[in-house]
């Protein structure tokens, strides 16, 4: 990839002027290395065929202000949460005593690769704060709630939380992140994940993302699954102008599984992108992929995923699937399913469909008396289900469905 | 899994040989120098006695070659090529137009009688005129257009073909006889830059079939080109064109062979198909290009780029192709869907074996309304063997109503080969619809040991099994065609698989 | 005919057969019946030659030759047939093609001439009349889309085609109703004489009903625990394997 080097000149003059935590040392230079070397990506990067960056490395951001925001919080769901304001962790706010990220030392850069995802990259050179949750051997840990709120007074921010989730063998934990923020402020949040799954452990990872509809969202998670070991992501992509979202992750025991589910509800000039990438390292892994995007308005989604089977990974089981459902004439799905396969005995399949809503099964409901808006909700409801189904816990999935209420509610309005 | 193992092993024991099209005729040829520049592409045009507009249009596609990089988007692996070091024109010393079959030089009528081409067919190819018009079983015969090397060689049934009004000649002879129309169509689908490959083809293309059916026929036999690539360090780069007016219909096929030897040969080949308003034309390829040796030694690149326009309304272009040779295979053949419901289909077998590499798959372009595509790939992976399939599904946003369906299926025999698949759907319009399934997986131990019990031997059940996950696209070639790529599938298991 | 002595046998390091003991001579049908899990699909499939399964000690011979060291393909030419319990679909496969392609396969290895598509279609037709299968099954693929009954009838035109001397019958009854279970007996019955012996896996009695068993053997933990005549089934049925066993 031959980006232009300076297209994320604004971002590397600026971790200049930062100060360097302790934890961040290493992680930095990898990260300013990576992004001096390659910049952004543009479009002619494969991996950024569908989503233009341009507008991130072109924008201006500023650092947060210095007095503290006490802004409104949702009420809590789970048994204790860490509430991030404006890009910094706060302890006064949080329910759970925090971890410094000096401590995960050990795992810090370890699972995500900078030089190969640069939106991990970026957040490597620019991080200020993170969480580490530390799940020992045996704890079952309940809900944790992650939660971060950009306030109004902050202004167009851009803040690179580092987020470690470490489980110790058969440890179990539930986390619901909910990403929110101000609609007008045109703030980047680059949260990045870097989750390790002990042997038999159990990590369920609900993600709603509702940032405000100016924002821009950069994430990235990077799961490694030791054998036995179950990592189950849902992501609800349903805020921000422009949102990319990644998930890496790698099954490296036996008989680990995975399986990455998400919705994407992109609105009127909004730009959705969901890019997995699923490597079966061990044999006898399941892993299975659902993703549903509505697209409305004028509006882009994209779904890539990618599932690579090594050659080691005999009697792999993988199977994804994307759907899109197109409301408006004006709004474009792409889709780019992938498998590489380099094992022989595996069951690996995709599907991938994009189309508009049934009009036969609209007018079946209006037939019965549903007027049609309600017919609309319901059907998009059903096609969401199939996605929304894999969410188990059923406080995320109570949060879940008020999103996807909340988001269809202000898509109807 | 053992049963597996030992059907590999069975496999790769009568594995040497296997390619039986690999011999070399010893002809007396003419070679232009060595090499790649402007005096090269002004050689092959004056060779061709070619109009300057023509000339002109080549120099041009070579300014633009020289300013464009070889691509390295697809999953193929291969050292750099030296484009200095091969030969752009090679064709056999021959007398214009012999007139028995005692004229014809007895090398290249046993080329293919080895070839496995009819007696009587094989008069026809030497260019025997008047030889094999009436065949005797009543059944229409094939038209032929056989290509050795840079040059068309013959071509059979003209005299036939013109009673219709059919044009079926090489390139270079239409662009003598019917220049209006080659100057029409020539690079309207493929333009000079397209790409690297196309943009190098347009410079030095030498021969290749033209073929025009006129308004309202449907054309009364098959036509086909016979590809033969023979001599030592020759590219071969022929450009096929074919234009179906309005309500007519075509089937057109083409096979392909070669030499084996230590060295590999470039194949970069142009093919432009133009279907007017409920002009219908299939287009079927059998490709047994030479793969190389089991370590991988030798064998063509097989670069090709195949592009049909379904200018006209209701028209119809289908694609069938099975891919069991070259040691690379680059190519897309695919449709732009202009006309208000006009189809597009992509029917492909892809085999790699031993040290084979295939990257290849499809382009459907949605811009009329109500278009329709299928696509249909069946890879399978063997040996060393690494298959991708590569496809674009692009729905714009006027093609309202238009519907894809695309079914990618990938069969791995063996732990050391790969099998991948790289979809890409884009689509802009709401009431439009696409659907893509894909599937990999291997032979069942369950159906080997089946068969086993039934009394089939290993490689005889391998055979049976691949050819039943083939038979959705086998049964789309034509009659004679299937029968050949059936025997071709078993023989390239042989060589590779079972 | 058929000769086992002393079988042992494990699959995945589990034993499954203890030394079975067994005698089909030519011309007879005999019927193994026992309990779940007494080790009847192993049977046939170890007298088959499909993989996985461990021969750890005792002997096959069939025809006076080392069953055990054939390969399952040798095996099905010096005239052994398996009638599969859960028939395995071949998609797109036609079953002609299979059939003949099998055939020929076998006459090859028995020094006969081979059959060309014509001949094989006159002797297929002639024997799905018998067996009162519709003609258009030989023109799907092979057990795709088949109900339980027709893959069951489909196996028996196979047998009746290659024309074993010895067909094994795994749980051939199973999923079958009474009308397709007599199309089945009758086709077996129809090979029976000298040439032709069958051993006849099945849990239950009423198959023995319409293929009547020259002799019963009951299988219970990996070996032949009794044997005796066609009313050893009819006791079983009435008495339960555990107090004939006993």
């Amino acid at each position: 990839m031959n980006a232009m080097s300076n297209n994320a000149e604004a971002f590397l003059r600026r971790a200049e002027a930062l100060a360097t935590p302790a934890w961040a040392g290493a992680l930095r230079r990898q990260g300013l290395d990576a992004l001096a070397k390659s910049g952004l990506p543009t479009r002619r990067a494969e991996a950024y065929k569908y989503t233009d960056l341009s507008p991130i490395a072109r924008a201006e951001f500023g650092a947060a202000p210095a007095a503290l925001a006490r802004p409104a919080l949702p009420a809590p769901r789970g048994r204790a949460r860490l509430v991030f304001v404006d890009g910094l962790l706060r302890a006064d706010l949080s329910t759970l005593p925090p971890r410094p990220l000096s401590d995960a030392a050990a795992v810090l850069g370890t699972v995500e690769n900078s030089a190969v995802t640069p939106v991990a990259a970026l957040n490597a050179a620019l991080a200020e704060d993170g969480m580490f949750l530390d799940i020992p051997a045996g704890e079952q840990a309940g809900l944790i709630e992650l939660v971060s709120i950009v306030t109004e007074a902050a202004g167009p921010i851009a803040f690179h939380p580092r987020h470690v989730l470490r489980l110790g063998q058969g440890a179990s934990v539930t986390l619901l992140e909910t990403c929110q923020g101000p609609d007008g402020v045109a703030y980047l949040h680059n949260p990045v994940f870097e989750v390790v799954v002990g042997e038999g452990a159990t990590c369920a990872h609900t993600r709603i993302q509702q940032e405000g509809g100016s924002a821009y969202f950069l994430s990235s998670v990077h799961a490694r699954i030791a054998a036995g070991g179950t990592y189950d992501n849902f992501t609800l992509n349903a805020g921000a102008k422009l949102a990319r979202n990644e998930i890496h992750a790698a099954l490296e025991g036996p008989k680990a599984a995975c399986h990455m589910n998400g919705a994407q509800l992109v609105g009127d000039g909004r730009h959705a992108d969901s890019t997995t990438f699923l490597h079966h390292a061990a044999p006898d892994c399941a892993s299975r992929q659902t993703y549903k995007t509505v697209l409305a308005g004028r509006s882009r989604g994209v779904f890539q995923g990618k599932i690579l089977v090594s050659q080691a990974a005999q009697r792999t089981d993988g199977y994804q699937m994307n759907q899109a459902l197109l409301l408006s004439e004006d709004a474009e799905m792409d889709a780019k399913p992938q498998l590489e396969i380099y094992a022989d005995d595996v069951k690996c399949s995709h599907g991938a469909t994009v189309g508009a809503l049934d009009e036969a099964q609209l007018f079946y409901l209006r037939s019965r008396g549903i007027p049609e808006k309600e017919a609309r909700a319901m059907l998009v409801q059903a096609f969401l289900t199939e996605a929304v189904d894999g969410v188990a816990d059923e406080t995320c999935r109570a949060a879940l469905d008020e999103a996807v209420m909340g988001w269809w509610r202000e898509m109807a309005a | 899994m053992p049963a597996v193992t030992e059907t590999i092993e069975t496999v790769q024991s009568v594995a040497e040989g296997g390619y039986k099209w690999g011999f070399e005729t010893d002809i007396e040829m003419e070679f232009a120098p060595k090499g790649l520049n402007e005096d090269i592409v002004r050689f092959i045009s004056k060779k061709k006695n070619e109009p300057e507009w023509l000339l002109e249009w080549r120099l041009k596609a070579f300014a633009l070659w020289k300013t464009m990089k070889e691509p390295d988007w697809a999953a193929v692996n291969y050292p750099p090529i030296d484009y200095q070091d091969a030969y752009y024109y090679a064709a056999p010393v021959q007398k214009a137009g012999p007139k028995s079959l005692d004229e014809v030089d007895p090398e290249l009528l046993k080329t293919y009688a080895k070839l496995g081409i009819p007696l009587k067919e094989q008069a026809i190819l030497a260019g025997v005129e008047g030889a094999g018009e009436s065949p005797a079983d009543g059944r229409l015969p094939i038209a032929i257009d056989a290509v050795f090397d840079s040059v068309s060689v013959a071509t059979t049934f003209k005299g036939r073909l013109e009673k219709e009004g059919i044009i079926f000649c090489a390139i270079s002879e239409a662009v003598q006889n019917h220049p209006d129309l080659v100057r029409q169509y020539l690079g309207s689908v493929v333009p000079q830059a397209d790409n690297f490959f196309a943009a190098l083809n347009s410079a030095v293309f030498t021969d290749g079939s033209f073929v025009y059916i006129p308004k309202g026929v449907r054309c009364p036999m098959e036509l086909s080109t016979y590809f033969r690539i023979n001599a030592k360090s020759t590219g071969q780069f022929e450009r096929t064109l074919i234009i179906a007016d309005e309500g007519s219909t075509v089937s057109y096929l083409e096979g392909c062979t070669a030499p084996m030897r230590d060295e590999n040969q470039l194949h970069a080949a142009v093919v432009e198909l133009v279907a007017l308003d409920d002009a219908s034309i299939k287009y079927s390829t059998v490709q047994n290009w030479y793969p190389g040796d089991a370590e991988g030694k030798g064998g063509i690149y097989n670069f090709v780029t195949k592009r049909a326009a379904c200018r006209g309304k209701r028209s119809k272009v289908s694609w069938t192709q099975v891919e069991t040779g070259s040691a690379i295979t680059w190519k897309y053949p695919s449709c732009i869907l202009q006309g208000d419901d006009s189809v597009g289909e992509f029917y492909s077998v892809a085999i790699t074996n031993n040290r084979q590499q295939a990257d290849t798959g499809t382009k459907m372009f949605h811009i009329g309304k109500n278009t329709r595509s299928t696509i249909v790939s069946k890879g399978i992976s063997a040996g060393f063997g690494q298959n991708t399939y590569r496809g674009l599904v692009r729905i714009g946003a006027k093609a309202t109503g238009a519907r894809n369906f695309t079914q990618c299926d990938s069969l791995l025999i063996g732990d050391q080969c790969g099998a991948h698949t790289v979809p890409y759907i884009e689509n802009r319009c709401m009431s439009a619809k696409t659907e893509h399934e894909a599937t990999t997986s291997r032979i069942a131990e369950d159906q080997l040991f089946y068969c086993r019990q039934r009394g089939l031997s290993e490689e005889e059940a391998v055979g049976m099994i691949v050819n039943g996950f083939c038979r959705e696209v086998l049964k789309e070639l034509p009659m004679e065609f299937a029968v050949e790529a059936q025997k071709l599938l078993q023989i390239s298991l042989e060589g590779s698989v079972g | 005919m058929l000769k086992i002595e002393g079988l042992t046998a494990e699959i995945d390091g589990k034993q499954i057969l203890k030394g079975l003991d067994l005698e089909v001579p030519a011309g007879e049908v005999h019927a193994i019946m026992g309990p779940n899990g007494a080790g009847k699909s192993t049977l046939s499939y170890v007298l088959s030659g499909r993989e996985g399964y461990e021969i750890t000690g005792g002997s096959v011979t069939f025809h006076g030759k080392d069953l055990l060291a054939m390969e399952p393909e040798e095996r099905a030419a010096t005239g052994l047939f398996l009638a599969f319990q859960y028939p395995v679909e071949l998609p797109g496969v036609g079953n002609a093609t299979f059939l003949r392609t099998a055939l020929n396969a076998i006459r090859r290895q028995r020094g006969e001439p081979e059959l060309d598509a014509m001949q094989f279609l006159k002797l297929a037709r002639g024997r799905m009349k018998e067996l009162s299968m519709p003609e258009d099954m030989l023109k799907r693929g092979v057990n795709v889309g088949f109900s339980g009954g027709e893959k069951k009838r489909n196996e028996v035109l196979q047998m009746a085609l290659l024309n074993p001397s010895l067909a094994i019958l795994d749980e051939t009854d199973s999923g079958l109703d009474i009308d397709a279970l007599k199309i089945v007996s009758d086709g077996v019955n129809a090979l029976r004489g000298p040439g032709f012996s069958a051993l006849v896996i099945t849990h239950y009695q009423r198959l023995l009903n319409y293929i009547v068993p020259d002799r019963v053997h009951v299988l219970v933990n990996g070996r032949i625990v009794k044997s005796g005549g066609k009313e050893l089934a009819l006791e079983l049925e009435a008495h339960g394997y555990a107090e004939v066993a006993a």
